[in-house]
């Protein structure tokens, strides 16, 4: 899916934006990424090192609220 | 706000919708499902390689009516090894960590082995509560005493799962939290200390891994006894 920057307006303007739509795209974007990095003959430490540090990113964005106190304790 | 050492294991929640629902869901991402192709790719090689020695090593001891169990006992097994293993990773949430989890999971396999023991034969797992050679005096008490133990299984499950994990990463919150201040007063001090850190987390990867194991270990030994 090659779209250029000059036509993202009337990309965006063609896509589906219900439930099945958006679960299609999530399907999608999931499978491609499994071929690229995954279902790859010799694959490496990339395709599962992604995602742990995307959950670790996402675990950190979820605990945000409590983390940032962390910041202004005198003791920790 | 209390702050204490023991935030790390409270459920995590975002507007509303609590963090352990994608912590128990994101295992599955780590085990790909098989692909429409003829050769397979490294991981699902490696995963398919470590799934049967697991198996082979949890079934080995049963009789053959007891490989029924191989499925949810070698999915249990991968559940549990993959939850513990995220849990050590920054800032994530470990759901066995919580009691609640450890019930849900230790409670109904037990019951179900127990069940399966008294249903198919309800004499020899009455057999079970009284050890051979008793001397006859002893053996009120001591039915009393193994039916004790046998109704405690599933809390002993859950308490060891959940202690071990959670003694673990609080030992290793409370001594990188005292690394942090002395790697500037007395760097030497906190070179022992860092070492000492290293170890701890070489010992909680190899604690979760082993407590994964011990768990579907003993259930696989109370179906033994009952199937």
């Amino acid at each position: 899916m090659e779209v250029r920057l000059g036509e993202l307006h009337s990309w965006i303007s063609t896509c589906s934006f219900s439930p099945q739509g958006l679960l299609a795209a999530v399907q999608r974007a999931w499978g491609s990424y499994c071929a690229k990095y995954i279902h790859v003959k010799q694959g490496g430490p990339a395709g599962i090192s992604m995602l742990l540090a995307g959950y670790c990113l996402l675990s950190y964005g979820w605990n945000y609220q409590h983390l940032k106190q962390h910041r202004w304790r005198k003791y920790h | 706000m209390n702050l204490s050492f023991f935030d790390q294991f409270s459920s995590p929640s975002l507007l509303g919708i609590p963090l352990i629902l994608i912590s128990m869901t994101f295992p599955a991402l780590l085990l790909p499902s098989m692909d429409n192709r003829w050769i397979t790719n490294r991981l699902s090689t490696l995963q398919l390689w470590f799934i049967n020695l697991v198996t082979k090593q949890l079934m080995s001891p049963l009789y053959k009516k007891g490989h029924k169990w191989a499925l949810i006992q070698t999915s249990l097994m991968f559940f549990l090894l993959l939850i513990n293993l995220l849990g050590l990773l920054p800032y994530t949430f470990t759901p066995t960590t919580q009691l609640s989890i450890n019930l849900a999971l230790a409670f109904p396999l037990w019951l179900a082995t127990l069940l399966t023991g008294l249903r198919n034969q309800p004499s020899a797992s009455l057999w079970h509560l009284l050890p051979e050679g008793t001397p006859t005096p002893r053996i009120p008490a001591l039915i009393l005493i193994e039916t004790t133990s046998l109704l405690i299984r599933p809390q002993a499950l859950r308490v060891r799962l959940s202690a071990n994990l959670t003694a673990g990463h609080l030992l290793i919150q409370l001594i990188s939290t005292a690394t942090m201040p002395l790697s500037t007063t007395m760097p030497a001090v906190s070179l022992l200390s860092l070492l000492l850190l290293f170890l701890l987390t070489i010992l909680q990867e190899a604690e979760a891994i082993i407590q994964a194991y011990v768990f579907v270990l003993l259930l696989s030994l109370y179906l033994q006894e009952n199937i």
